[in-house]
């Protein structure tokens, strides 16, 4: 028998050279192999084609402040004239000397998203808090109750834009789940109405829909009920998005385990509480990232109501590049114009990807 | 017991005949009022007017078209319009979706990186701010017919579009279709034979590069015997445009543009999905077996990825099929927009959404029918 | 204790799935205070019994009457039952977006009408005695499988039922968990609660169960005391199950 030996661990080494560092990651993840370094050739070749004329265009040549006629000879961009047009842009033709209303909304709008976002909020109190802001909202821009009313003709821009999405969404999430609960109650013809008319809206353009509501429905309503263009347009969006929502939460409802509702009925809860308190909450949270991304689209679409006649951002991007004064800049326009788009619209689906990394069980 | 059942049986029943009885007498107060607004408003309702001569103007026509021909007529041109943009869009989208797709999760970091940035670009911004963007930088940058570009003899590329010679076809022109359809006969006997061929010795015949000979050489062929039967009416300048041969409007490049980016980003981002959706064992169990790389993507991973792509895709070509209807703001003669015309000319707004409606259910009918068919073969290839 | 009242009394029962007859001729009669075991091979239709008896299924032919009343399609008369009636299930079914206690507390502050302080309260206790109050504030998604089976037992227990159903309690759990859901249900056995259970737990039965009922497609095969049915089988069926079980 020999005596018992001490293991002790060898010490580590360092790694090889070519296994750590710069070089070690262009060639893992550029030249790996040659089709890998042929392709990592052809992207730098696009990028210098498109990257230096672009950042030459929008930032060395680009002109950036001044009045009308200051881009005449300009080579690049003219940010000038979005400086000059920027308030028509965001409220439209709201009166200039009332603007600190919409802004204000807009302020508003900014701190309910913050505290949304930041997750420190209870949600009972985002619950709360989002009423009320679209009470304040609607109360600063159209006036009443002490404020100046502002004609609803006057709203457009970016205002406008974000007003018909945030009602729009209001309005048709629940209408959505209705219809949705409405499809899967077993009743035969509560479910036949809402089945049709779901596959009704999404087989058929949104702009069918807009030309329905703006040329049609003065038609369907008698004479003496006659409801304005923007409120028209409003309720073509909320019908239009409301189906697709619908089929979303459908997908939810299906998630939810036959279990579930078993162990609801066992408590003995009566079939619209389990409905209200077990499947539901569930169905919703489940399709959360898939119902903002509806919302997301749903916020891309007001951009058709253009079509229809009225001037909401794009609308009046493409309004102010027709300025006599300022021919030739329909590009800079549509380019700021992306630009906030694709902010919000980029914001919201990082949102909602983060929800989904947040899982069910932890949320508060 | 029995009168519990009933009342029990009774509830369901109501509601339901309250449901449908109130959206049935919303319908008849919405006709009554429709009635007597049209009646007010001395506005024929039918389908008449499809029969009557439209003197609309159209300048982008797949059918013989004038102005004097009927509203029908127009409406019809309207339909094959959007049927066509929708048709290539759907095809070059594909294509391009699948690129970006693979990029997505490409070893190659840059390349990924470059296709992210495609996909979140133009998913987060509206198809009709783009569609604006391509038609403008289209007629902002394209030179003036009398400047125009000439890439190749006969081809002129300026801001009132892409013309090119139009081919007609002379006699012989029916042995060249002729050859064609045997190359493409032979072409799947050859891919038979190499099956065959393959399950009893084990060896196939490189029959893709053969048939790729046989169907681009024998028409060729066929052409230059029958003593090439094909005339080109070229394009010429007059005055301030072009006339003759045939032309891609900016109107249609714009839209097509627009649409095939705007797709592709969404099919792009289903392709990745698909692909990372296969379980990353498959990948090793299919190494471990020994397989090439062409034959790990064919045979294991692309089977399983089309399961996962292609239910979304088909959402997406739906989508594609109702947006082509945004050619209406840039003046493209779509549907909707020779629809929307002959609602500013005689009223007839409610028949003309009809037909709209009609239509695009239709199409995404045929559609998803179609796309379902796909799904089930694939579900077959699967077992 | 009055062992001579039936709480649960199944006439005749028997129910189809389309045209398989899951349940054939079930008679049944369940005392107050006693402690019911059913088991059987899988499909014999012991979970499909068990689930008859609060409605979650719907039979076609006999009667069930559970405390007087009959189950028909009757909406008011199945909710009274239910509520008197607890069932713990296989997979737990916490329901996954509510918090422990809140868990407890729905169907009290709901059904029961129960002020939400009170029904609190009453759900703690409980916790208490299935030994895991601190997971009060906790999610399902946080808890053990044995720990989730707990909740759910002191979840039935809220709403002080007459009757505790459960379905295969511990089939769903890892070996070392089984034993601290056994001793929980152990512990209302000896509090004379009225239990019906379908599980494979042999050695529960042994300790535990007033009567035994082996099932085999969808009948009942035999029922018996514990001892008897374990020394004395009379079926070769029975002997063959009970063979399959113990001897591993």
């Amino acid at each position: 028998m020999s005596e018992i030996k001490t293991f002790v661990p060898t010490p580590d080494s360092p790694p090889p050279l070519t296994s750590t560092g710069v070089l070690r990651w262009l060639r893992d993840n550029l030249f790996s192999s040659w089709f890998n370094s042929l392709l990592t050739l052809l992207a730098l070749a696009l990028l210098v084609r498109v990257v230096p004329p672009l950042v030459s265009w929008a930032l060395v040549h680009a002109v950036w402040t001044g009045g009308p006629g200051v881009c005449d000879d300009a080579s690049g961009a003219c940010w000038a004239f979005i400086a000059a047009k920027a308030r028509v842009m965001l409220i439209g033709t709201y009166p200039p000397e009332l603007a600190w209303r919409p802004l204000a909304a807009g302020a508003l709008l900014a701190g309910v998203v913050a505290a949304t976002v930041s997750g420190r909020c209870k949600k009972r109190v985002l619950t709360g808090l989002w009423p009320v802001f679209f009470a304040a909202a609607l109360w600063l821009v159209g006036g009443g109750a002490g404020l100046e009313t502002v004609d609803q003709s006057r709203w457009g821009g970016l205002m406008l834009s974000l007003g018909l999405a945030a009602v729009g969404i209001l309005v048709s999430v629940p209408l959505g789940i209705l219809l949705a609960l409405g499809r899967r109650s077993g009743m035969g013809g509560v479910s036949a109405v809402c089945i049709g008319f779901i596959e009704l809206v999404r087989g058929v353009p949104l702009i069918t829909i807009l030309f329905m509501a703006s040329v049609m429905m003065p038609l369907f309503l008698p004479p003496n009920f006659q409801i304005n263009n923007l409120l028209r347009v409003q309720v073509g969006i909320i019908l239009f998005s409301s189906a697709y929502i619908a089929e979303v939460v459908r997908g939810g409802l299906q998630a939810i385990p036959k279990g579930q509702i078993d162990a609801a009925k066992a408590l003995g809860l009566s079939p619209w509480m389990v409905t209200v308190f077990v499947v539901l909450p569930q169905a919703v949270r489940h399709v959360l990232p898939a119902l903002i991304g509806r919302c997301i689209a749903l916020f891309k679409d007001t951009s058709l109501v253009i079509i229809v006649g009225l001037l909401d951002f794009l609308g009046m991007a493409k309004a102010a590049s027709q300025d006599q004064l300022w021919l030739g800049h329909e590009v800079e326009g549509y380019v700021f114009c992306a630009a906030v788009y694709w902010v919000i619209c980029f914001g919201m689906s990082r949102y909602g990807r983060s929800l989904e990394k947040r899982g069910p069980q932890t949320n508060r | 017991m029995q009168a519990f059942r009933l009342k029990e049986q009774l509830v369901p029943i109501l509601t339901q005949t309250l449901v449908v009885g109130a959206i049935l007498y919303v319908a008849l107060l919405l006709f009554q009022n429709t009635q007597a607004n049209l009646e007010a408003r001395n506005i024929a309702s039918g389908f008449g007017f499809l029969s009557v001569e439209s003197g609309m103007p159209i300048n982008d026509s797949l059918l013989a078209y004038a102005p004097a021909d009927t509203y029908g007529r127009a409406f019809l041109v309207g339909i094959v319009n959007t049927l066509f943009v929708s048709a290539l869009s759907i095809v070059l989208a594909t294509a391009l979706g699948v690129l970006v797709g693979v990029a997505r999760v490409s070893a190659n970091w840059l390349v990924a990186r470059l296709a992210a940035v495609y996909v979140e670009l133009f998913r987060n911004i509206p198809l009709l701010l783009t569609l604006f963007f391509c038609y403008s930088t289209l007629l902002a940058f394209l030179p003036a017919p009398r400047q125009s570009l000439s890439p190749l003899a006969g081809v002129f590329i300026n801001n009132r579009g892409v013309f090119a010679p139009r081919p007609h076809w002379l006699d012989g022109m029916g042995w060249v279709v002729l050859a064609l359809g045997l190359a493409a006969i032979g072409a799947v006997l050859l891919a038979r034979r190499s099956k065959r061929l393959r399950d009893e010795t084990g060896r196939g015949l490189p029959a893709g590069w053969i048939s790729l000979g046989l169907i681009a050489g024998l028409p060729t062929l066929a052409y230059f015997l029958a003593g090439r039967p094909i005339d080109f009416d070229v394009p010429t300048l007059h005055g301030f445009n072009f006339k003759g041969g045939m032309v891609l409007r900016p109107e249609f490049t714009a839209l097509l543009t627009g649409l095939v980016l705007y797709t592709a980003a969404f099919i792009g981002e289903n392709v990745r999905s698909g692909i990372q959706s296969v379980d990353k064992g498959q990948l090793d169990a299919a190494k471990a077996l020994g397989l090439r790389p062409g034959s790990i993507m064919r045979k294991v991973i692309l089977p399983q990825t089309l399961r996962v792509c292609i239910p979304a895709t088909t959402n997406d070509y739906t989508s594609l099929v109702k947006n082509s209807s945004l050619a209406v703001a840039i003046g493209y003669p779509d549907m909707v927009s020779i629809g929307g015309t002959i609602i500013g000319q005689n009223d007839q707004a409610i028949e003309v959404i009809g037909l709209w409606m009609a239509v695009y259910l239709t199409i995404n009918l045929v559609l998803s029918l179609g796309m379902n068919w796909c799904n089930a073969k694939v579900r077959l290839v699967e077992r | 204790m009055d062992m001579s009242q039936v709480v649960i009394d199944v006439k005749g029962l028997n129910k189809w799935y389309g045209e398989f007859h899951v349940l054939k001729n079930i008679d049944l009669e369940v005392h107050k205070g006693e402690r019911i075991v059913i088991c059987g091979p899988s499909g014999s239709g012991k979970s499909t019994l068990i689930r008859c008896m609060n409605r979650l299924e719907r039979h076609q032919e006999g009667t069930i009457t559970v405390d007087g009343t009959e189950l028909t399609n009757n909406l008011k008369g199945i909710e009274k039952i239910r509520r008197e009636v607890g069932m713990v299930f296989q997979n737990f079914n916490l329901f996954p977006h509510m918090t422990v206690l809140e868990n407890l507390t729905l169907a009290p502050v709901w059904v029961r009408r129960m002020p939400r302080r009170e029904a609190e309260a009453t759900a703690m206790r409980y916790l208490e005695r299935v030994r895991i109050a601190e997971q009060a504030g906790k999610y399902p998604g946080q808890l053990s499988g044995g720990q989730q089976q707990r909740v759910a037992i002191a979840r039935a227990l809220c709403m002080s039922p007459n009757i505790l159903l459960f379905d295969e309690p511990t089939s769903a759990l890892d070996p070392e968990m089984i034993k601290e859901v056994l001793d929980v249900m152990v512990s209302l056995a000896e509090e004379d609660m009225t239990m019906v259970c379908v599980t494979h737990e042999m050695g529960f039965a042994r300790t535990v169960a007033d009567r035994i009922i082996f099932m085999d497609h969808g009948e009942i095969v035999e029922q018996n005391s514990p001892e008897e049915f374990f020394s004395n089988p009379q079926y070769d069926r029975t002997k063959l199950f009970l063979s399959q079980i113990l001897h591993h």
